[in-house]
């Protein structure tokens, strides 16, 4: 493939990035809430629409990017991110500042990603998941910051003990693992202070 | 502890007017352009490019004429807009070596190959105020004479053949680079890191560190190897184009300091180094840097570390006007919370006094 | 020094890489304006679109320790940027020191240019080569000025030899 059959990245790239930047922080604060983006930009595949404009707005120079393997394998995602983005790939997920995990139900183990310093709990990796159903399937009770009592969201996740592993992040706090599900373009924030209620 | 105070809009607003019109100044008298500050006031831009870690004329002549001509103040302008950019990466290490000669001095060799040449320098200028340019001025072309191609090796590369001075630390081309604007400093810190300090750092801190060493205070025995000043050619390895694109050439000044030679029983004596590199043609800057950077090479070099300029943390967490005018001027802030219980903490160490005064006087009597 | 990478672009391998570096170093030398002049003058020009609207971002320049050693940071630049696609294929890039969007795109016109065989002949004579002569002259003038300030010492012979 050469640069010239490269899929397109925002057209306007200041309004679309500040628009997208909303939306994730919105996202963040409202743990559970699907929140849908609008900034449209090319999809290389296997890339859906919501992480592709996740990683225009949020990639740079200095966010290292591990890609897994579906969405390593075509290559085209990672010279589109290279293009648009110009961050360097790792092939190391506890170097990274993001990861794209395109196969959710080969998620690595957690601990293999940075889970952040004591001093810099803010040097995590953010998970961004592409899931098959945001919105409909399994139910879960959420509860943590920016949710008033519990929520409850539904999904079909792949990573079908996603929550069972991030109960990790109740004893790493202020570490621990940001997650991005993300459906097409529709996305919900399970930050690292989300705890999943136990019992009915 | 800091509250938030309001009522002060209408006064601060009213303020930026008086400044906008004080920077102003007399309407009678032509308003400064950016290209007049860029050319005639060319080394004030250069010492904000250099410390404001940023290379643009451009940009710094507006941040000398928004500051007024307060310096670290537009340093200040054009750090905070270097944080609205995106950095597309970092460019291939310079070639000094190659550079496009305008001066070049050495102070240990007469006959270097290429030659002394002075270019636009001060030196020998008798320091009289000359009252020809308070008037408007129209000076003699430059005098011109053949053009040469002799290369202008660096003198420490002519020293280097004989073993006589010290090599320089190598890296791997892919080895990593540290970024005291990403990462937070640590101690100690490696030269790297010193050397991006230092090019940063206010050049008053540098000079009187890089004069107390002179003085004794961590005496290194400076010889001023060389100092040059020209362009140099830029290239940065474009991830989409797929090679190293030239992005055009920068002028910069470099100083290489021949320091105090040292030997061990298994090695030959030989010269140390300090170095020094900065934007523009920043002479006092480059050759202060290469001082201090020899200097905080103590420890490195088996030397007591006992001089405020040997001492990195004291250097480093200092050199940054920045950050200094940062601190000394918040002084300025509203602190009548923390006043206020100073306040009543010495009134009633006070009052305590007072009432144990009569007693203790007793007591004495 | 200058590492020079494959190509990822199909119809760039035609052109060698030192060639477009040696345009693109003219070129950034350049002002907008000079570029715009010369490319006005070789009249209609192939049609393009964007793959990189001009963004300005910055660039941190590297030294060497004691000019010839390990890398360090010495501070950044501002730098703009361009790619484009001419209609026929050919993939153009522009790069340069400053905040001049404008003559990124410009140079990214005649990077993609100088590899359409219909028009590599024009830019490289009518655009590149007379900014090279101006460039060189320029260059030479100053040259010169340095030159006349270069020390020839004598030495003052005392006594009888």
């Amino acid at each position: 493939m050469s640069i010239t059959e490269l899929a397109a990245g925002f057209a306007d790239p200041v309004l679309a990035s500040q628009s997208v930047f909303r939306t994730i922080m919105d996202a963040m604060a409202r743990p559970g809430s699907i929140q849908r983006i609008a900034a449209a930009s090319g999809t290389p595949s296997p890339l859906m629409r919501g992480s592709a404009a996740l990683a225009l707005a949020l990639f740079d120079h200095d966010t290292p990017i591990w890609l897994d393997k579906t969405m390593a394998e075509a290559g085209e995602v990672a010279r589109w991110l290279k293009f648009h983005t110009g961050a360097p790939l790792t092939s190391d997920p506890s170097a990274a500042s993001f990861a794209l995990i395109g196969a959710a139900d080969a998620l690595p183990s957690l601990d293999s990603f940075a889970l952040g310093t004591a001093e810099y709990p803010d040097r995590s990796t953010t998970l961004i998941i592409q899931v098959a159903g945001l919105g409909a399937g399994e139910a879960f009770r959420l509860q943590g910051p920016g949710i008033k009592g519990e929520t409850q969201f539904q999904a079909s996740l792949q990573t079908a003990d996603l929550f069972d592993r991030l109960a990790v992040n109740a004893t790493l706090f202020p570490r621990g693992i940001d997650v991005v599900l993300v459906d097409d373009d529709r996305i919900v924030a399970i930050p690292r202070t989300t705890r999943l209620v136990e019992g009915d | 502890m800091y509250v938030a105070v309001k009522g002060g809009e209408r006064a601060i607003d009213n303020a930026h007017r008086l400044l906008a019109d004080t920077r102003r100044g007399d309407r009678a008298v032509p308003e400064l352009t950016l290209d007049q500050i860029s050319e005639q006031l060319a080394l004030g831009v250069d010492r904000v490019m250099s410390e404001g870690s940023l290379y643009d004329r451009e940009l710094a002549a507006l941040a000398i004429k928004q500051a007024r001509g307060d310096l670290i103040e537009a340093i200040f302008l054009v750090r905070a807009f270097r944080a609205t950019l995106p950095r597309f990466g970092a460019s291939e290490p310079v070639d000094t070596g190659a550079m496009a000669i305008q001066r070049r001095i050495s102070s240990t060799f007469k006959d270097i190959p290429g030659g002394q040449i002075l270019g636009p320098t001060f030196d020998y200028t008798h320091r009289l105020l000359d009252p020809q340019l308070a008037g408007s001025c129209d000076p003699a072309e430059p005098a011109s004479a053949e053009a040469s191609d002799a290369p202008t090796p660096r003198v420490t590369d002519i020293l280097r053949q004989d073993g006589l001075i010290e090599d320089s630390p190598v890296a791997a081309d892919d080895a990593p680079v540290g970024d005291l604007t990403r990462e937070p400093l640590n101690f100690p810190a490696d030269r790297d890191l010193r050397l991006q300090n230092l090019a940063r750092a206010d050049e008053g801190f540098l000079l009187a560190l890089g004069y107390s060493t002179q003085r004794g205070y961590g005496r290194n025995h400076p010889f001023a190897g060389e100092i040059r000043f020209g362009e140099v050619d830029v290239y940065f390895e474009a991830e989409d184009a797929g090679f190293a694109v030239p992005l055009g050439s920068i002028a910069l000044t470099e100083c290489q300091m021949v320091n105090q030679f040292k030997g061990s029983a298994t090695e030959a004596p030989r010269f140390t180094r300090g170095y020094g590199l900065a934007f523009g043609q920043s002479e006092r800057k480059a050759m202060s840097m290469a001082l201090v950077d020899r200097a905080l090479r103590a420890s490195e070099l088996g030397e007591d570390v006992k001089a405020p300029a040997q001492d990195e943390e004291f250097v480093m967490s200092h050199s940054d006007n920045v950050q200094a005018t940062g601190f000394v001027e918040h002084l300025k802030l509203p602190h009548y919370v923390d006043f206020q219980s100073e306040l009543g903490l010495l009134r009633k160490l006070r009052a305590d006094f007072e009432q144990a005064a009569p007693q203790m006087q007793e007591a004495a009597e | 020094m200058k590492t020079v990478q494959a190509e990822s672009s199909d119809q760039a391998a035609k052109l060698p890489v030192a060639r477009r570096q040696a345009a693109m170093a003219v070129l950034a030398a350049c002002e907008a304006a000079a570029i715009d002049a010369r490319l006005g003058d070789l009249g209609a020009l192939p049609a393009f679109t964007m793959l990189r609207e001009p963004e300005q971002g910055l660039v941190m320049l590297r030294g060497r320790v004691g000019g010839d050693g390990a890398a360090f940071n010495l501070g950044e630049a501002t730098v703009s940027r361009a790619a484009l696609r001419l209609a026929s294929g050919e993939v153009g890039f522009g790069y340069t020191l400053g905040r001049d969007r404008t003559k990124a795109r410009l140079i990214a016109l005649c990077d993609a240019l100088l590899q359409s065989a219909g028009h590599a002949a024009a830019i490289e004579t009518q655009v590149i080569a007379p900014l090279r002569a101006e460039l060189e002259a320029r260059r030479l003038e100053k040259a010169r000025q340095t030159a006349a300030t270069k020390v020839d010492f004598y030495t003052l012979v005392r006594g009888e030899g």
